[in-house]
């Protein structure tokens, strides 16, 4: 394979190259002993006991880490009706608006839409008194706002594809509607719900703009500390978190994985 | 065309005095402007093997499916056993339907799939573990019992499809082309499996179908669909030898049709002058006719028979053959008549290797019995 076509092999690995070659340094100059980023001063793993002592970075980690898991856990369930609804209820008043605004804040600039939460959330404290001021609430308000676009379209996807027929059986069967939303539609859409629910989790995680414009004293998330501090200089510690964050993705992706190859096989040899 | 039925003397729909077990009243649905089924009256009885014949959007399976309940009909009523149940919800139906598509949970094995329906019922799991295991037995899937849906041949998840709707013992069993995405060996294998199924367990069968010869094999009684109404209700045989108009019988089987007028009417005996034909056609007619009505003169190309000399009497014509089909069992010939009118007629090949004693560019003559051919006004 590698002889017969040496020019395929040279462009995946350049493909490979680029997606992966700035994690790789990333990860490598976490263990610098030297404080500039730039320059390799040997091995050290100093950093990474800096990162435990440094209390405002490790904070809004957990924040972060906080709101991303709330945030993607309401945008999933919101995201989902709303997707029913769209694909479902083709029959009802305002269907085609709904899945205009529904889906309206993928396009729109994060700016716009910080800045409008913004303007929304400071008037709504002076009508009825909630939010009040702004924080990890406003911040997970803004972050469900958006994220829920993106879950309802790949929901959205899953359903229209999903044979109607399918919950019509279970229906025949004698299953009442609630009971085939729960025994039969919600199995069928789980590999959907669980992207959607990653997905949110990733792009709150790492939203900056949106959190800057509504986020408040005390409420910091991980993005914005790691913004501010580059303007100061980067510290390395910020490498040795992503480094920590990478490890623990990758873990979960590799047993996820493991686990359902070997429910794979363990399928196949029953058979 | 067999038929695997034999041709029993039961026949509950002669019998009027018996409640059906479906009564479809005067039932309409419209999509928008369109009319997907106009008013439809239908009675299917006890223990029957019903089939809705049709073309493609002739309306057969929206009507299958306001009878399982998945659509609302826009007037009329449907009784189930003498109950109303045009506004029952799917899951309160004493009806199981079997899925073009077989609509198998593809979460769930094989076993779990039929299990679906009687848990629904809240019965033991014992008594469901007992039932499943009869009815996966009835269509011989026992060994398959773990697998899941995507493991499975087309021909499998048929069966899973079948057990499944049969678990719960509905009083009637809807399908929506069962048979349609079977190769064609299976499919004439399962068109006797499904019968015998259906004769043991006594469970009346409603099924939809666009082939005709699936249809006349496996059913008691045929509806022929046709734009949103039924052309013709009669048992496979009648379809065939009477169709009752002429869409009925150009969709079943090959026919011949001869335009023309009634000359007389006599003795239930019809003489009709057909220009097309160039001969008058008598035909066996016992409702009346008048003299100078417009008909049709319908005739099966294997009822027609080759004679040796072309005479003046009725039915009799002549032509050139123009094509020839050879199909193995059967000889299918193209004569052209002087009228310009084709005319079909097939031969059975008796005798292997015989030499043809009907070649290309022959002139034959044809004629027919006045018993063996029927008269369309409509």
């Amino acid at each position: 394979m590698l002889k017969r076509y040496p020019l395929l092999f040279a462009l995946l690995f350049l493909g490979y190259a680029f997606l992966y070659l700035p994690i790789f340094s990333l990860i490598i100059y976490s263990f610098n002993e030297s404080r500039l980023v730039t320059v390799w001063g040997g091995f050290s793993t100093k950093w990474y006991g800096e990162l435990i002592n440094n209390g405002p970075l490790l904070d809004a980690a957990w924040l972060s880490i906080k709101i991303a898991a709330l945030n993607a856990s309401i945008a999933v369930v919101l995201g989902t009706l709303a997707a029913l609804t769209l694909v479902r209820l083709r029959g009802i008043r305002g269907h085609k608006s709904l899945g205009v605004m529904v889906t309206a804040p993928l396009v729109m600039p994060e700016i716009i839409i910080g800045l409008s939460l913004l303007l929304l959330f400071v008037a709504m404290e002076d009508l009825i008194g909630w939010p009040a001021g702004r924080g990890q609430t406003t911040i997970l308000l803004a972050h469900v706002t958006f994220s829920m676009a993106y879950v309802t379209v790949i929901v959205q996807s899953r359903l229209a594809h999903m044979d109607t027929s399918i919950e019509e059986a279970a229906l025949d069967l004698g299953a009442r509607p609630v009971k085939v939303f729960f025994a039969i539609t919600l199995p069928m859409i789980a590999p959907a719900l669980a992207a959607g629910w990653l997905l949110a989790f990733t792009l709150s995680m790492d939203d900056l703009v949106i959190a800057s414009f509504v986020s408040g004293p005390g409420s910091t998330t991980l993005p914005m500390v790691v913004y501010s501090s580059v303007r100061l200089g980067v510290s390395p510690q910020i490498n040795a978190l992503a480094t920590i964050i990478i490890a623990v993705v990758s873990t979960a992706v590799l047993i996820a994985g493991v686990t359902m190859y070997r429910k794979e096989l363990k399928a196949q040899r029953k058979s | 065309m067999t038929q695997i039925r034999p041709a029993s003397s039961e026949q509950p729909w002669a019998a009027p005095e018996e409640e059906p077990i479906v009564r479809i009243d005067k039932v309409t649905k419209t999509f928008g402007s369109t009319y997907a089924v106009d008013e439809i009256s239908l009675n299917i009885h006890r223990g029957e093997f019903f089939s809705l014949l049709g073309a493609s959007g002739c309306g057969k399976t929206t009507l299958l499916r306001m009878l399982g309940g998945f659509e609302t009909p826009t007037s009329g009523r449907i009784y189930i056993d003498g109950q109303d149940v045009t506004d029952v919800p799917p899951y309160l139906r004493p009806i199981n339907m079997m899925f073009q598509s077989y609509a198998l949970f593809p979460h769930m094995n094989v076993a779990q799939n039929i299990a679906f329906g009687l848990k629904q019922e809240r019965m033991p799991s014992a008594l469901i573990r007992e039932r499943v295991a009869e009815v996966m037995a009835l269509v011989q899937i026992e060994k398959l019992a773990t697998r899941k849906p995507h493991q499975l041949s087309g021909g499998q998840r048929q069966r899973v499809a079948l057990a499944r709707a049969l678990a719960k013992q509905p009083k009637i069993l809807l399908l929506d082309e069962p048979l349609g995405a079977l190769d064609k060996k299976l499919r004439e294998h399962t068109q006797f499996e499904l019968v015998n199924i259906q004769e043991r367990l006594g469970i009346t069968f409603i099924i939809v179908t666009h082939d005709q010869e699936e249809a006349m094999t496996m059913s008691s009684r045929i509806a022929l669909m046709h734009d949103g109404r039924i052309e013709q209700v009669d048992a496979p045989r009648r379809m065939y030898e009477f169709p009752a108009t002429r869409y009925a019988a150009s969709f079943i089987g090959s026919v011949n049709l001869f335009n023309g007028h009634v000359v007389s009417h006599e003795n239930d005996m019809v003489l009709i002058h057909s220009e097309e034909a160039g001969s008058d056609l008598l035909v066996h007619h016992s409702q009346p006719l008048n003299p100078g009505m417009e008909v049709t003169v319908a005739i099966r190309p294997e009822k027609i028979a080759v004679r040796d000399h072309h005479g003046d009497d009725p039915n009799s014509i002549h032509g050139i053959i123009q094509e020839i089909a050879y199909l193995g069992d059967v000889s299918i010939y193209h004569v052209e008549l002087p009228s310009g009118k084709r005319v079909q007629f097939t031969q059975s090949n008796v005798l292997a290797l015989a030499e043809q004693p009907l070649t290309w560019g022959q002139e034959v003559a044809l004629n027919w019995n006045a018993y063996s051919c029927g008269v369309l006004t409509q």
